[in-house]
């Protein structure tokens, strides 16, 4: 059972329907490896193994009926600000450390019912607010690759557990490259749809308009079978986009002849370190190599994306955040009054990362700043988003980095806007709303590492072109292999 | 837009949270630092151009005005900090009637 953890989900979901192996068989196998693993990664701030084992017995019971579930006893990892009933549902703060979510979210929901097995509830930076994981409030999430180092964030649990075989797939969400990030620096792949293409309902709010839910898997295969099984309208989430979800497993491609692949002349190169230029240089040159066609595309305005960002996400935090106020649910700190109630809940339930960001948005949203910040980053985004249009007249997909650089060691990032600049090359897609994902592309070997670092090229296409981009970098996957030649270092235990 | 000022103990209130003056200090300079930052939009010609809020086309999205199940009382009470009965117990939010 422990050989086939290693495998992809499409296998597993095989092997299981074939009855080759139940899927109560993967539930133990999956919480047996938490169990040797986690120790050392600290991926998950919740194990969920009675509910493993009891949507194990569901899975076989309705393969036995003769059902076909395309995720059949594929073990997964979920994000913690995602609700799971009747679990310990955090966001890695200490304002929900002991929330017990009361529904399930339909991503999840969606997830379950095409047979998936929930191993574990994955850490965070809290509220989803940071690149590093290091702003979890409730556990250290530790990089397999190089345990001094970060996963990456804000998804880094779901990363960390796919990267470290404890779990087939995760679920992760994506506010400013909180999937994508996080995917470069554990050597998986992470992919963000569409805005409104996946349902945000039971994922707890950060920034409404640009938060999105997307697969964490070792394979482009697997992101698409997992896109296929969560993707679509759903009557609980008003921006859901009503227009039906094109199918992407069969349009998997295995080379990129007559693709324009728009290269961006302002994310120049030179201004990344030597060694992590060339991984680069060497994967636009494969893409070319598989049959594409390389051209120069410009997003003018991409340097403001980090400045339009950090206007936005935190005035729509602010205002997503208030519900958290000691009244309802979570953490309450009594005071004589409830305003002073209020204050002492807030200010020991959240850390200092949320509490910036709420401080920034209430700036931003604040009478005499309001046209000046907000409304101002709302037309930014405008014009990002056209630039990104224009681009795409050119270019079929873009190609650039997912990060500047590879995994980072702890506390190297100590003032915000350094770790804000992190999310650079991510943060355009998400404010143009558009497809992105990073794929594995190649490893360097910084001065004090403990071996090779994996990084990410991050593909971008289109609104609602899922097919179009999972298609193009799968045969980039399939063309470089770079999953494939190297595994993060033995954890430990050999299970 | 007016870089790095930002008065954090009265957006603190407006926020309500409850900062030390330590973290007024420590807080106030990390956003003025980032305000600085965030400033460089000031260079976007955008005078012309209209706002975003969100990029996808949808409006109007409406549904049926049917009762629907909500969730069972009990499941959501039993997160309530402190309940009475069937409410949630919150702390007095009037003064005495005078």
């Amino acid at each position: 059972m422990s050989d086939l953890l290693d495998a992809t989900a499409r296998e597993i979901a095989r092997a299981v329907a074939e009855r080759k192996v139940s899927a109560l068989e993967m539930a133990e196998a999956a919480i047996a490896r938490v169990h040797a693993r986690d120790g050392a990664v600290g991926a998950f701030l919740t194990r969920t193994e009675d509910l493993a084992r009891e949507q194990a017995r569901r899975v076989d019971a309705r393969l036995a009926d003769g059902e076909t579930l395309p995720l059949a006893g594929v073990p997964v990892a979920l994000k913690d600000n995602m609700c799971l009933s009747e679990t310990r549902t955090t966001c890695a703060s200490r304002i929900l450390e002991h929330w017990i979510a009361p529904y399930t979210g339909t991503a999840v929901q969606r997830l379950l019912r095409a047979g998936a097995l929930p191993v574990g509830k994955a850490n965070l930076d809290e509220f989803a607010m940071g690149s590093s994981c290091e702003n979890s409030a409730l556990g250290v999430t530790r990089n397999p690759w190089d345990l001094g180092r970060v996963p990456g964030g804000s998804s880094g649990g779901s990363v960390a557990a796919v990267a470290s075989g404890m779990a087939t797939i995760a679920l992760g969400s994506d506010t400013g490259g909180s999937i994508r990030e996080p995917a470069a620096f554990c050597g998986v792949v992470g992919f963000k749809p569409t805005y409104g293409r996946v349902s945000r309902y039971g994922l707890i709010a950060f920034a409404s308009s640009l938060d999105q839910i997307g697969p964490i898997t070792k394979t482009i295969e697997d992101a698409a079978l997992v896109y296929e099984a969560i993707a679509g309208v759903d009557p609980m989430d008003a921006t859901t986009v009503a227009r039906s979800v094109e199918t992407v497993l069969d349009g998997l491609r295995e080379d990129l002849r007559g693709l324009r692949v728009g290269i961006v002349r302002e994310f120049d190169l030179a201004k990344l370190e030597p060694d992590v230029r060339a991984v680069y240089e060497q994967a636009y040159r494969d893409l070319e190599r598989l049959g594409a066609e390389l051209v120069e595309v410009s997003l003018p305005t991409a340097d403001y994306g980090v400045a339009t960002y950090y206007l936005i996400a935190p005035a729509e935090c602010s205002s997503n955040l208030a519900r958290f106020d000691g009244m309802r649910y979570g953490l309450r700190v009594e005071q004589a009054d409830v305003g002073a109630t209020y204050e002492a809940t807030r200010a020991a339930g959240f850390g200092d990362e949320v509490k910036r960001r709420i401080l920034i948005g209430t700036h931003a949203l604040s009478s005499g700043y309001y046209d000046a910040y907000y409304v101002r980053a709302q037309k930014a985004r405008t014009l990002i988003a056209r630039d990104f249009e224009k681009a795409f007249a050119a270019c079929d997909v873009i190609a650039c980095p997912a990060a500047s650089s590879a995994a980072f060691e702890f506390n190297a990032k100590s003032d915000p806007v350094s770790m804000y600049l992190m999310d650079y090359y991510t943060i355009p897609m998400s404010l143009a709303g558009v497809p992105s994902l990073s794929v594995p592309c190649g490893y360097v070997t910084p001065a004090g590492a403990r071996g090779p670092l994996p990084l990410g090229l991050e593909l971008t296409t289109p609104l609602f072109t899922e097919r179009a981009l999972l298609g193009i970098a799968h045969a980039y996957e399939r063309g470089t292999q770079h999953g494939k030649h190297h595994a993060p270092p033995s954890l430990e235990s050999a299970l | 837009m007016a870089s790095g000022d930002i008065d954090v103990a009265y957006v603190a209130k407006l926020a309500r949270i409850a900062l030390t003056p330590a973290e007024v200090e420590r807080l106030g300079a990390q956003l003025g630092t980032l305000l600085e930052y965030v400033s460089t939009l000031e260079r976007l010609p955008v005078s012309d151009v209209a706002a975003t809020a969100q990029v996808i086309p949808s409006t109007n999205v409406t549904r049926e005005d049917v009762v629907r199940p909500s969730l069972p009382r009990d499941v959501v009470l039993a997160s309530a900090p402190q309940r009475q009965g069937s409410y949630f117990r919150v702390p007095r939010i009037a003064g005495e009637p005078s």
